[in-house]
C-alpha cells in the first residue's frame, strides 16, 4: 500500500504512524474497478447497507425488549405502541431482514450467473456462503424473539429437526433448549445468540471484502481487466452509482415499511405463543421456503435434514463443480439455459414450501429438490466438459458488444420506477 | 437490452413468488368473506372518528362483556377524539384492583387514565368456564391477527344465519359462514339496533359491525395514520431524491469512455 500525502496536518501525522488514512483512500478512493459493472454490482453495497441497519435498529429493540416468554410478546407491542417512533424501529428491522435477504439472494444469483465464485475468488464465495449460513440461523433466531404463535411453534419444528441425528439426537435437542420443551432458556439464550451473530456477519464481511479487494470484482463479461483503460476509480463512480443504488433500494423499502408492514410477515405471530394450540399450518418465514419445501420433500426426517443442510453445502463446492474456464454465463449458452430453470426452480420450490405437505405438492417438491441437485452436482460438471463457449472479447475496452450500453439500458428503465 | 430482460425477469419472478406466498398464507382462513370500503384501508387510509367514537360504544356495551383489550389504556382514547375530562369520566366509570397498600391489603379503586382496559375475567380458565369452555381472544391485536382482518371480523360479525337442514350443529355452537370450519362457540353478538348511538347514525347491524371492526382496526394498529402520513412525506423525498442521485451519477459518469 501506499502512503499518501494529506493537506490536514493532523491527519498526515496520524497517518504516518497509523495508515488508516492511506488505507481508506487506497481501498475505497482510488480501488480500481471494471468500468463496464451493471446494476447488478449495486447488491453488494446494499448487502452492507442492510447488515448496518439491522445492526442500529436492533440494539435499539433491544433496549426496550425483555427476553422473557411472560413480557417478550408484550414488551414488543409495547415497542409498537408506547416507545417514541417504535412502530418505525420495529417495522424497519422486520421488514430488513426480508430485504436483506431480497439482497443477498440477487447477490448470490449475480454470482452464479457471471461466474464470479470461479478463480481466483473461491476463497471469496465460500465467505459469502458463510454469511448466508450465519444470516439465516440469526433471522431465525430474531423470528422467535416476539414470542408470537409462528415464533414458538416455527421454533419448536426446526430445533426439533436435530432430533434426527442418529444416537445422540435427542440430548441434542433438549440441550439447544435448555429443557424439555422450547421455553424461557430457549428464548434467553435465543436473544443472546441473536445479539452476537449479526456481529460475526460483521466479521466475516470484513474477510469477504479483503478477498475482494485481493482480484477486484468480476465483470459482466467474466474477463480479467488487462490494464488501466479497462477500470476506473472506484470514487467518484461507484459511489456515485451505489448511492443512486441505494436510493432506489430505500425508495422500495419505505413503500413496504410506511404501507405493508405486515404483508411479508404471517398473522398468526400477532397471537402470543400458546404451547397448548398448535396453529393450522406452520410456515417460516419466506426466505427459508424453498428450503423447507426440500426438507419436506424427502419422506426420511433425517434424509431430509440432509439435504436441506446440503442444498447449501453444494455452494460451498461449487467452484470446483464447474471448472468451465469460462466465467459469464453471457458467453456461454448452455449454461445460460440452465441459469434459469435453476433460478424457476427455486421460484417453484419456495411456493411450494408455502402449501401443505399433501397431494400434487409433494410431487412437485421431490421433483423441484431433485432438479436442484441434478443442476448443481451433475449439469455444471458436465457442461464444463461439453459446452461449446462463444468467444471472449479481448478486452474490457475493446468488446464490440459492451457491458456498458447494456447497464446504460438498464438505468433507463430504472429510473422512472423509482 | 439484455440485462433490461434479465432484470425484469428476475424481479417479477421475485414478486410473483411474494404475492404466491402472500395469498397462499390468505387463503387459509376458509369461510366466506364480504368486502367491505374501510376509510383506513390505501395509502391515504384514515380513521374516522366519529366511527370509532361508535365503534367504542358498540365494544363497551357487547363486546366487553366477554373479550379483554390488554394493550389499550384509557389514555390512548385520546386518539378517539375524547378530550381529557371525558377521558377522567371514562376511566371513572371503572374499577380496577391496585395495591398492596401500607397495611398489605390489594383495594380497588376507581380506574384513571393511565390504567390498562380492565378484562372482564381475572384469567383464561375464568374466561372459558364463563363461555362453556371456549376462550374469547384479547381483541387488542385482533385485526393484524388474522388474515384479511377488517374484512374477515366484519363478515364474521354479520354472517350469523340458519345452518342448513342437514347440519347438526352442536350445543353452545353457532352456524357462521364466515368462521373456518362454520361452527364458531362465541353466539351471534350482534342483532342491529344493539346499542343506541347519540349521533342518531344507522344502528343496522352492518353498520354496528363497520363501526367496532373500525374501533379495532384502531386499536390493533393505533400508529397506522401516523405512519401512512410520513410514508407519504418519504416517499416524496426519496423521489426527488432518486432523479438527484441519478442526474449526479450520469454527470460524473459523462468523461466514461462507451466501450
Ligand atoms: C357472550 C360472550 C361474547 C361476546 C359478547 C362477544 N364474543 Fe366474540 N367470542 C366469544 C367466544 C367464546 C369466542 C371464541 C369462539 C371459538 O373459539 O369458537 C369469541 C371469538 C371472537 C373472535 C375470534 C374469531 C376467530 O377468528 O377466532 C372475534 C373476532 C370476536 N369474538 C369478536 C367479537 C366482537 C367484535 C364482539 C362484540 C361485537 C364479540 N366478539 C362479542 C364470546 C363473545
Ligand atoms: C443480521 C442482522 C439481523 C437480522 C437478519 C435480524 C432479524 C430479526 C428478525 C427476523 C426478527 C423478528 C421480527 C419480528 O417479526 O418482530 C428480529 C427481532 C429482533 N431483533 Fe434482530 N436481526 C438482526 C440484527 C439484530 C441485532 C444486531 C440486534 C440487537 C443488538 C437485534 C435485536 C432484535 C430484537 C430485540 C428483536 C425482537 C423485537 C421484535 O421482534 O421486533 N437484531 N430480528
Amino acid at each position: 500500500m501506499q502512503m499518501q500525502n494529506f493537506k490536514n496536518p493532523v491527519v498526515n501525522w496520524i497517518d504516518h504512524r497509523l495508515p488508516v488514512f492511506s488505507f481508506m483512500h487506497h481501498e475505497l478512493n482510488e480501488y480500481p474497478t471494471p468500468k463496464n459493472l451493471s446494476y447488478l454490482w449495486n447488491l453488494g453495497s446494499l448487502a452492507g447497507f442492510a447488515l448496518v441497519m439491522m445492526i442500529a435498529t436492533g440494539i435499539i429493540l433491544a433496549m426496550h425488549y425483555t427476553p422473557h416468554v411472560d413480557h417478550a410478546f408484550a414488551s414488543v407491542e409495547r415497542i409498537m405502541r408506547d416507545v417514541n417512533h417504535g412502530w418505525l424501529i420495529r417495522y424497519i428491522h422486520m421488514n430488513g431482514a426480508s430485504f436483506f435477504f431480497i439482497v443477498v439472494y440477487i447477490h448470490i444469483f449475480r454470482g452464479l450467473y457471471y461466474g464470479s465464485y470461479k478463480a481466483p475468488r473461491e476463497l471469496l464465495w465460500i465467505l459469502g456462503v458463510m454469511i448466508l449460513l450465519l444470516m439465516m440461523a440469526t433471522a431465525f433466531m430474531g423470528y422467535v424473539l416476539p414470542w408470537g404463535q409462528m415464533s414458538f411453534w416455527g421454533a419448536t419444528v426446526i430445533t426439533n429437526l436435530f432430533s434426527a441425528i442418529p444416537f445422540i439426537g435427542e440430548s441434542i435437542v433438549v440441550w439447544l433448549w435448555g429443557g424439555f420443551s422450547v421455553d424461557n432458556p430457549t428464548l434467553s439464550r435465543f436473544f443472546a445468540l441473536h445479539y452476537l451473530m449479526p456481529f460475526m456477519i460483521v466479521g466475516v464481511v470484513l474477510l469477504h471484502i479483503i478477498a475482494l479487494h485481493r482480484f477486484g470484482s468480476n465483470n459482466p463479461l467474466g474477463i480479467d481487466v488487462s490494464g488501466k483503460q479497462d477500470t476506473i476509480p472506484f470514487h467518484p463512480y461507484y459511489t456515485s452509482k451505489d448511492l443512486f443504488g441505494l436510493v432506489v433500494f430505500l425508495t422500495i423499502f419505505a413503500s413496504a415499511v410506511f404501507f405493508y408492514p405486515n404483508f411479508l410477515g404471517h398473522p398468526d405471530n400477532y397471537i402470543p405463543a400458546n404451547p397448548l394450540q398448535t396453529p393450522a399450518h406452520i410456515v417460516p418465514e419466506w426466505y427459508f421456503l424453498p428450503f423447507y419445501a426440500i426438507l419436506r420433500a424427502i419422506p426420511d426426517k433425517l434424509g431430509g435434514v440432509l439435504f436441506m443442510f446440503g442444498a447449501i453445502a453444494v455452494l460451498f463446492v461449487l467452484p470446483w463443480l464447474d471448472k468451465s474456464p469460462v466465467r459469464s454465463g453471457r458467453f456461454r449458452p448452455i449454461f445460460k439455459v440452465f441459469f434459469w430453470l435453476l433460478f424457476a426452480d427455486c421460484i417453484l420450490l419456495g411456493y411450494l414450501g408455502a402449501k401443505p405437505a399433501e397431494g400434487i405438492y409433494v410431487v412437485l417438491s421431490r421433483l423441484a429438490t431433485a432438479w436442484y441437485f441434478f443442476h448443481f452436482l451433475l449439469v455444471l460438471p458436465v457442461l464444463s466438459l461439453i459446452e461449446r463457449t462463444r468467444p471472449l472479447p479481448q478486452s474490457i475496452s475493446a468488446p464490440i458488444i459492451g457491458g456498458m450500453a447494456m447497464a446504460g439500458a438498464a438505468a433507463k428503465r430504472e429510473k422512472p420506477d423509482a | 437490452m439484455r440485462k433490461l430482460n434479465t432484470l425484469s425477469l428476475g424481479l417479477s419472478l421475485w414478486l410473483g413468488m411474494i404475492m404466491a406466498t402472500g395469498s397462499a398464507l390468505a387463503a387459509g382462513a376458509g369461510g366466506k368473506i364480504t368486502e367491505h370500503d374501510w376509510s383506513f384501508s390505501g395509502p391515504f387510509g384514515y380513521f374516522d372518528q366519529a366511527s370509532l367514537q361508535r365503534g367504542f360504544q358498540v365494544y363497551r356495551e357487547v363486546c366487553s362483556g366477554c373479550h379483554g383489550l390488554e394493550f389499550i389504556s384509557f389514555r390512548n382514547f385520546a386518539e378517539l377524539g375524547y378530550n381529557e375530562d371525558e377521558i377522567k369520566a371514562i376511566a371513572a366509570e371503572y374499577e380496577v384492583v391496585d395495591g398492596p397498600n401500607d397495611e398489605g391489603e390489594m383495594f380497588e379503586r376507581a380506574a384513571i387514565p393511565a390504567d390498562r382496559y380492565p378484562s372482564p375475567f381475572p384469567n383464561e380458565n375464568a374466561a372459558r368456564a364463563a363461555n362453556g369452555g371456549a376462550y374469547p381472544p384479547d381483541l387488542s391485536l385482533i385485526v393484524k391477527a388474522r388474515p384479511n382482518g377488517a374484512n374477515y371480523i366484519y363478515s364474521l360479525l354479520t354472517s350469523y344465519t340458519d345452518a342448513p337442514s342437514e347440519m347438526d350443529v352442536p350445543e353452545g355452537m353457532h352456524y357462521n359462514e364466515a368462521y373456518a370450519g362454520q361452527m364458531i362457540a362465541m353466539a351471534a353478538p350482534l342483532y342491529g339496533e344493539d346499542v343506541d348511538y347519540a349521533d342518531g347514525s344507522d344502528t343496522s347491524i352492518e353498520a354496528h359491525a363497520a363501526d367496532v371492526v373500525s374501533f379495532l382496526a384502531w386499536a390493533s394498529e393505533p400508529e397506522m395514520e401516523k405512519r401512512k402520513r410520513t410514508g407519504l412525506a418519504v416517499l416524496i423525498f426519496l423521489s426527488v431524491m432518486c432523479v438527484v442521485s441519478y442526474k449526479a451519477k450520469q454527470y460524473i459518469w459523462s468523461d466514461v469512455k462507451k466501450a
